[in-house]
């Protein structure tokens, strides 16, 4: 670094250098230091997602004779039963996410507003599917749904439908299975955002006037938003990559994105088919925590301050 | 007057409310009246029930048993919403997903008031807490002062029939907390709204209060103006709880008092034979200088034990004869000053034929 010789300080040294090579020398030895603290976790980080991911998605760039194409991913565009499955992944997505808050809702408030003692007892309740095997109760819930099952038998033994109901093996079964599965997803962050609601403020709305009915609306729902959407993207993308339940309670009529990869690389051992569709749903998903990210940024900064 | 809540200011009157949460009883019978455009201070001790008491008023705590009327129209099962009383909460309570204007709008809006009206009296009301221009801040952006600004204005801004504050000083530091004790007194004098406020700070109470009710356990122990409560306190539980105290343990027989072998002056007739405690503040002591000066002075002889000089005024820790020591004060003037006594040296204190206030000793 050239210094201007104009300039000198009272002890007679240039400006601004008096212990500046030491200084900039411990601040580099110190960086040095951070990134030697961080390297086990970069290291993990890198070898268990980045590693991979990038094998996925070069793998997808070859196609079944071993040549560099993009033939994995005109299939998207060529292939109708692609597009078909594209869209089941989402209508199951929505659905499903909108069954969660249907429900979850309700009882996230219900949670909330409960004695602490009796609000834990219920959460366990909540919990408790949350530790046993989703395949088991993918299973349990087609016991239950199935034509000749629970619901079905005893519906028709108090003659209150002469036909079984169509409950499993369709995209009924798919939603019922896949609702039972997300809601704790959707009831936890819920929960924890609606016990920070202050008691205070639901009471001020009320001493202001408003209807203890008014008071959920105007007050209560807005602050319980935030943990509602945090539940909501949870949900949704978990959705988008789910496996085991679509497949066994879709009776292979539903047809969603990871079971399409399955097919590819175990049925046809076309592992670029399958990577190439690993890649998009990466890419969407992705692209769609970003949306809500951007969403629920403009809505922290907009509307929570809007007149 | 920019809100015009002086004409529709309610007396109150609580009777004999009840209020047990399982087998412990919170308040019992408790009848208090506020007269219209009062400012009535519960002060007391935490667990004293007096935010229990302000909740009821509310509508949030449903009583047991009792009766408020506000104007002459029983509240007591009415619901919180259609109350019309306004309330100031200790944290505030201000909606954060609003702003300032439409927190202050609230209450207007639930009662379908125009947009224009709406926009004029939120106008007014900030001008009233000079908060004028921060309509559209957010909630987060404001210091704790505008808060509670924001929060008073909220909670007048419908011209409430009465208002309420919970400790609504109690988060914000001396200083402001003292400047706001001020500001919250002249608003109530313009606007001589009915408000009954909680605190547990009894220097706040004296400051701001027509009246103060000291509560203890659920009873209200004594309901005076701030002069009277600390001049002439009725029991030994307000006498410590409304400033500092020195108790001098005196009989009274054949109707007068005595404390040892000293006939004691006072202005009161003496109460009927018994112990009791005399009631000595600090600064009702006096440093006799001639024992032999006459008057209505009662003189207590005691030995220094220390005196402490705090730039103003200064205090004298004294031992009486049985062995009781005493606290006095008094400010440093030139002529007080120069007589200071020194530790270990013998003294009299007097105290005036007025200041002889007896409680009972229980």
């Amino acid at each position: 670094m050239s210094v201007g010789s104009a300039s000198l300080d009272h002890a007679g040294r240039p400006d601004g250098v008096l212990n500046a090579d030491a200084l900039r020398a411990d601040a580099r030895r110190q960086a040095l230091g951070l990134l030697a603290l961080l390297s086990p976790g970069l290291f993990l980080v890198f070898s268990i997602i980045i590693v991979p991911i990038g094998w996925l998605f070069w793998l997808s760039l070859f196609d079944e004779t071993g040549q560099l194409s993009l033939a994995n991913y005109a299939r998207f565009f060529e292939q109708a039963s692609y597009i078909k499955t594209f869209a089941t992944t989402f209508k199951v997505a929505f659905v499903v996410t909108g069954a969660c808050v249907l429900f979850g809702y309700p009882l996230a408030y219900m949670l909330s507003q409960l004695p602490r003692r009796a609000a834990s007892i219920c959460l366990i309740f909540v919990i408790l599917p949350f530790w046993t095997s989703v395949l088991v109760r993918t299973y349990a819930w087609l016991v239950i749904l199935q034509r000749k099952g629970l619901i079905n038998n005893w519906l028709i033994d108090l003659g209150v439908i002469g036909q079984p109901l169509p409950l499993a093996n369709n995209f009924a079964g798919v939603v019922i299975g896949m609702t039972h599965i997300m809601l704790p997803f959707l009831v936890l962050p819920l929960y924890a955002s609606m016990k920070t609601i202050d008691v205070d403020c639901l009471r001020a709305g009320m001493n202001l006037g408003a209807s203890p009915a008014a008071t959920f609306r105007q007050i209560f729902f807005p602050l319980s938003l935030p943990g509602l959407a945090s539940g909501v993207v949870i949900v949704f993308v978990l959705c988008l990559g789910f496996f085991v339940t679509p497949a066994l309670m879709g009776g292979g009529k539903v047809i969603m994105w990871a079971m399409r990869m399955e097919q590819a690389t175990s049925l046809y051992s076309n592992w670029g088919a399958g990577a190439a569709l690993g890649v998009v749903l990466l890419a969407v998903t992705l692209a769609l925590l970003g949306l809500f990210q951007w969403l629920l940024g403009a809505r922290a900064t907009g509307v929570w301050s809007r007149r | 007057m920019l809100l015009s809540l002086a004409p529709s200011a309610l007396p109150i009157g609580i009777h004999g409310i009840d209020k047990r949460f399982g087998a412990v009883s919170i308040l019992s019978d408790l009848s208090l009246d506020v007269a219209a455009g009062e400012f009535l201070t519960l002060l007391g001790p935490s667990g004293s029930g007096k935010t229990t008491l302000l909740m009821i008023l509310a509508g949030f705590v449903r009583a047991n048993a009792g009766s408020i009327k506000v104007g002459g129209e029983e509240i007591i099962t009415m619901p919180p919403h259609k109350r019309n009383i306004g309330m100031v909460f200790q944290n505030y309570a201000l909606f954060p997903h609003m702003n300032v204007f439409n927190n202050i709008a609230f209450p207007l809006k639930q009662r379908r008031v125009s947009a224009a009206e709406t926009a004029e009296r939120v106008e007014r009301a900030l001008d009233l807490v000079q908060l004028k221009g921060l309509g559209e801040r957010r909630v987060d952006q404001l210091s704790g002062g505008q808060r509670q600004r924001v929060a008073l204005a909220r909670a007048i801004v419908f011209e409430p029939r009465i208002v309420l504050m919970d400790e609504p000083l109690s988060a914000l530091d001396k200083g402001l907390r003292e400047h706001m004790q001020i500001e919250l007194r002249n608003l109530h004098r313009r606007l001589g709204m009915t408000t009954v406020y909680v605190t547990h700070d009894q220097r706040e109470a004296i400051t701001m209060s027509d009246r103060i009710a000291v509560m203890n356990a659920g009873r209200i122990e004594q309901i005076d103006q701030p002069e009277a409560l600390y001049a002439r306190p009725r029991t030994k539980f307000v006498t410590g709880f409304i400033g500092e105290s020195n108790f001098i343990p005196v009989e009274c027989r054949n109707g007068s008092v005595w404390y040892e072998d000293r006939k004691l002056h006072m202005n009161d007739s003496a109460p009927p034979a018994g112990r009791y405690l005399m009631v000595v503040r600090p600064e009702k002591l006096r440093l006799v200088p001639d024992a032999q000066q006459a008057g209505v002075l009662n003189m207590l002889p005691a030995t220094v034990g220390d005196v402490i000089y705090q730039g103003d005024s200064f205090i004298c820790y004294a031992t009486l004869r049985d062995g009781r020591q005493v606290t006095l004060r008094d400010y440093c003037r030139s002529d007080v000053l120069a007589k200071l006594p020194a530790p270990g040296e013998p003294i009299t204190l007097g105290i005036d034929a007025q200041d002889v206030v007896l409680v009972a000793d229980q």
